[in-house]
């Protein structure tokens, strides 16, 4: 029963499970007793662990757990897949920025919680994308998302952050009970809870369309709030706001990318031959998401809140892949995620470091930013042109990609909404570049405050910058996986 | 293997915008040297390119290169030149090292000349325009020419709003952006029109231009995604009624800006929109010829009324500048010898011409603070060589023979002659009210007597400009002198566009 198969197939599971046991037993160590002898400095520590530790599970998962031809274990309930195995990896890689990121966060990085946390909910999101059975599928979201409402409320003595996370939580719970209905009654219809059974009792028996359609809905509630899209997106804007701001980033990057993940391998393998059109259901909602998204992104004045309604946007675009339902489609979904994450995590990345500094996220804190770290400033550059869709950055080409699938699907309307989104897009990427690059402090002595960056975060945005302008530019590898991972479900 | 000088042209300045930034902030002077290294570097390679393409009496494309980028998708790194983009290639060189040499400066900050605040990152951005530039003229790869179009475009927004006039940088760098974001997206949807009918036509999926040139596109195909791809890269060469974000963007640039975005990127938009649009899709051109002899004709006139009217020098320039650029189009709405052969010739001496004007205009408001002509008057006795070079320029610009302006007109009207001699004749107003506004205007800021309130700050320009303005003109006349330097090539790269288009 136990072939080398199946434990490959939770491979990064079990490392990060390992991982986590051995921070659990490390971290008192680096408890400092008396706060007054040089602070709380070792117990970044845990922040290294953590992200070494992810990095580490990365490369040995990436050179001893590649799957071969897709196969189902543990009683089928877990798919092991290029797909599958994709997804954890952008996962792993986005735990592991976000772990770099925490560390000088002082009320979150300096608690070995919080890494804890974070690795239970990169367990969930792994689960997440090879689960092959409804059960699996549902406990991993629930896996993934618990440890996220603790962390968007890990600041007990800040207003925002509690409120973040108990919104986030009663979304969550509200959406996540809808789509339990909806898999219960796909159980109660066809009884299995199997996916890749439920799509063969599709094949030879259909439901009737408006039975199937309401399914649909029921589980499009509970996917759509984790991919934000519209209208199950209120939430983004505030708990992005209010939480902390690596946390942010992780539920706005990974978190989305788990959803879409789950959302491509339901639709494509169950729902791929059932009589509703739901490829229309998905136009409609990434038109709209996209749409909505971007013209609340325009007045925002908030750095952070800007993000979470781009975010929203961004999910909208990623969703033209989807409504392809092609090769191509999936592809470019899958890439516009890996895109996505790298670019989204820079951008929280820069939040996070001039927060750090300046203690607020408003546009006006980044008066000046080009003179006080050019550096920076050009980090910035990359990751918001990279979000606008500009070329030599992996955005450009993210975008290209789906847009492709689009016109290729015949879904011209759809596409054209998109370019004239992305037109919005860049007006107010474009608006937060001149507060970095050509308003200035009130006293214009920027010279005089310059923005220190410290180690994890000068690393992290390093490997993303590079990242992004490896995407943009030697594309073809990373389209290359996408493939793999895209083909896995035809 | 011979040498790849096609994608050594192409990524020198971006590889010389990495150096740049990689200078210490403070250190400007080691910044500014860098970037006129890169500069001349890359003029003396497309020089090369030039001078080989013209002795060898070469056809078609050459110096092809081509490497694989992402073969799953046909996708792939494909230069080459031909005889309407070699001179192009060169015309990019040219503004770039003269671009360099006006924006210089100097690091006492009492000193209003060039680029004084971060040129680090002034001359950064500016190449990583010159990069796409190049890039968009060099390739022969769909995919890519978008890639490095887009590449030219986003910086120009930075350089704009940073670096660019108080008064209206934002407004008016935020609006040409949009406009040419917007522009390119539109072609950009077309081109992944003709991907996929191309592929299902042939069975090939690719973006090489050269095979899309065979795809074979149906007719109501071609009707209906001309004039999307067209206009959308045409909003870039400033055709009306798209035309409105370039005045204002020229007025509120930079001056080495400026030149870059008259004399290079509005051929970026022209040439697009002949490569892509006229090139790709040939039966939709001849089905929509008239709508952009319609367009062009409008812009011509329209531009050289507007810009008679100006009191600002810039705007001036920015507004006949569209009528120029609407020859272009008027030559290219002719889709035959004369007309395409001619604006080929007028991208280029257009392109120098205005970089010229921009240049003097530059060194003019650096000194005077003032661009306001009623406000200036006088120039010549105290910066000669300017004034000189401003004239030349104004000759070009009013078509006189002997200068490059006359060889690249005079095609082109006879060949909108012949297929509409209406249209001529109405265009050729804009030939008297340019020659009206130019002559006007040198008068008032280059002779007369100098309003005392710049009595005594005027200085001469420095021999850095001197160099620039040198160069610039002896092009405009080497080739107003000698047109069998520049014509006989371009017609060469004509005579493909005219077997496309079913004609011979």
């Amino acid at each position: 029963m136990f072939t080398s198969t199946t434990f490959l197939s939770i491979l990064p599971e079990t490392l990060i499970l390992i991982l986590g046991v051995i921070l659990l037993i490390v971290e008192p160590f680096w408890k400092v007793k008396d706060p007054s002898s040089g602070g709380d400095e070792q117990r970044r520590n845990a922040g290294w662990l953590t992200a070494g530790g992810l990095f580490a599970v990365l490369v040995i998962s990436v050179l001893v757990g590649r799957p071969g031809d897709p196969t189902s274990t543990f009683g089928s309930s877990i798919r092991f897949d290029w797909l599958g195995f994709f997804f954890k990896m952008l996962f792993i890689f986005g735990a592991g920025i976000t772990a770099l990121l925490l560390m000088d966060h002082e009320k979150v990085g300096r608690r070995g919680e919080a890494y804890m946390l974070l690795l239970a909910s990169t367990i969930g999101m792994c689960l997440m994308a090879s689960a092959a059975d409804l059960i699996t599928l549902y406990l991993a979201i629930e896996t993934t998302s618990i440890p996220l409402y603790v962390l968007a409320g890990f600041m007990l003595t800040d207003e925002h952050s509690t409120e973040a996370g108990f919104k986030y939580l009663l979304f969550g719970a509200m959406t996540s009970a809808i789509m339990l209905y909806g898999f219960s009654l796909l159980y109660g219809f066809t009884g299995t809870t199997n996916l890749y059974a439920l799509a063969d009792a599709f094949k030879s028996g259909q439901l009737a369309a408006p039975v199937m359609f309401g399914l649909i809905v029921l589980i499009v509630v509970g996917l759509g709030f984790k991919v934000s899209v519209v209208p199950f997106h209120f939430w983004a804007p505030d708990v992005y706001e209010g939480a902390p701001t690596p946390v942010s980033g992780f539920l706005s990057t990974a978190s989305k990318a788990a959803g879409f993940a789950v959302i491509a391998r339901l639709f494509l393998v169950v729902f791929h031959d059932v009589a509703v059109d739901w490829a229309a259901v998905f136009a409609i909602l990434s038109a709209v998401t996209m749409t909505v998204g971007n013209l609340l992104a325009l007045p925002q004045k908030n750095l952070k809140r800007m993000l979470a309604y781009s975010s929203i946007a961004h999910a909208g675009y990623a969703m033209i892949g989807i409504v392809a339902v092609s090769k191509l489609g999936i592809t470019s979904v899958v890439f516009y995620l890996l895109a996505y994450i790298v670019t989204n995590l820079a951008a929280f990345g820069i939040v996070m470091t001039v927060g750090r500094v300046t203690g607020s996220d408003e546009y006006d804190a980044y008066r000046g930013l080009s003179r006080r770290s050019p550096w920076l400033a050009l980090v910035m550059l990359a990751a918001f042109l990279s979000l606008a869709g500009m070329p030599p950055f992996g955005g450009f080409i993210a975008k290209v990609l789906v847009f492709a699938a689009g016109i290729q699907a015949n879904y011209i309307w759809l596409v054209v909404i998109g370019i004239l989104n992305s037109i919005v897009g860049l007006y107010y990427y474009l608006n937060v570049l001149k507060y970095v690059y050509l308003f200035r402090m009130e006293k214009e002595d920027e010279e005089a405050h310059p923005i220190a960056v410290t180690r994890p975060y000068a690393i992290a945005l390093v490997v993303l910058v590079l990242g992004i302008i490896l995407l943009g530019t030697v594309f073809a590898p990373w389209f290359g996986f996408s493939n793999a991972a895209a083909m896995n479900l035809f | 293997m011979t040498f790849p000088v096609l994608s050594v042209i192409v990524f020198t300045p971006l590889t010389a915008a990495l150096i740049i930034l990689m200078i210490p902030a403070q250190r400007k002077t080691e910044a500014r040297g860098v970037a006129l290294a890169a500069a001349t570097f890359a003029l003396l390679l497309s020089l090369w390119v030039y001078i080989q393409y013209l002795t060898q009496h070469l056809t078609g494309y050459q110096f092809v290169e081509k490497y694989d980028w992402l073969p799953m998708l046909g996708i792939s790194l494909h230069f080459g030149v031909d005889g309407i983009s070699a001179p192009l290639v060169l015309l990019t060189g040219v503004v770039m090292f003269t671009g360099v040499l006006i924006s210089w400066g100097d690091n006492n900050p009492h000193v209003m000349a060039g680029i004084q605040d971060r040129p680090r990152e002034f001359f950064a951005f500016l190449f990583i325009l010159a990069s796409g530039v190049f890039g968009v003229f060099a390739s022969l790869d769909l995919f890519m020419l978008f890639f490095f179009y887009e590449i030219a475009v986003f910086p120009m927004y930075l350089l704009i709003v940073i670096w660019g006039w108080i008064q209206t940088r934002e407004y008016a760098a935020m609006k040409l952006t949009l406009y040419l974001f917007i522009g390119s997206v539109v072609a950009l949807v077309g081109a992944l029109a003709m991907y996929w009918v191309a592929g299902r036509n042939t069975g090939v999926y690719t973006f090489d231009m050269l095979q899309l040139e065979k795809a074979g596109f149906s007719a109501s195909f071609q009707n209906l995604w001309f004039l999307p791809v067209f206009f959308g890269f045409a909003v870039l060469g400033g055709i009306w009624p798209f035309h409105n974000w370039s005045p204002d963007g020229h007025v509120a640039a930079p001056t080495a800006v400026s030149m870059f975005h008259a004399g290079v990127l509005m051929k970026l938009g022209a040439f697009a929109a002949l490569r892509v649009g006229i090139m790709l899709l040939p039966e939709g051109a001849k089905h929509w010829s008239w709508v952009i002899m319609l367009c062009a004709g409008v812009a011509v006139v329209y531009g050289a009324f507007i810009a008679f009217v100006q009191t600002d020098l810039k705007y001036m320039i920015g507004f006949s500048s569209v009528s120029h650029m609407g020859l272009v189009m008027l030559g290219l709405s002719t889709l035959d010898k004369n007309g395409l052969t001619g604006a080929g010739v007028q991208m280029f001496s257009h392109g120098v011409m205005t970089a010229l004007f921009f240049a003097v205009t530059g060194m003019i408001y650096d000194r005077s603070h003032t661009r306001q002509i009623p406000e200036l008057g006088g120039m010549n006795k105290v910066m000669p060589f300017a004034a000189i070079g401003f004239i030349i320029g104004g000759l070009v610009s009013m078509g006189m023979p002997g200068f490059s302006g006359f060889i690249a007109e005079f095609p082109i009207f006879l060949g909108v002659w012949q297929s509409q001699w209406l249209v001529a004749v109405i265009a050729s107003i804009s030939i008297i009210i340019t020659a009206a506004y130019i002559m006007m205007n040198i008068r008032k800021v280059f002779f007369g007597k100098m309003p005392e309130k710049l009595e005594g700050h005027m200085t001469d320009v420095t021999v850095l400009d001197k160099v620039a303005i040198t160069t610039l003109c002896v092009l405009m006349i080497g080739i107003g002198i000698f047109p069998s330097v520049m014509v006989p090539m371009v017609q060469t790269g004509v005579q493909h566009i005219l077997t496309l288009l079913g004609g011979a």
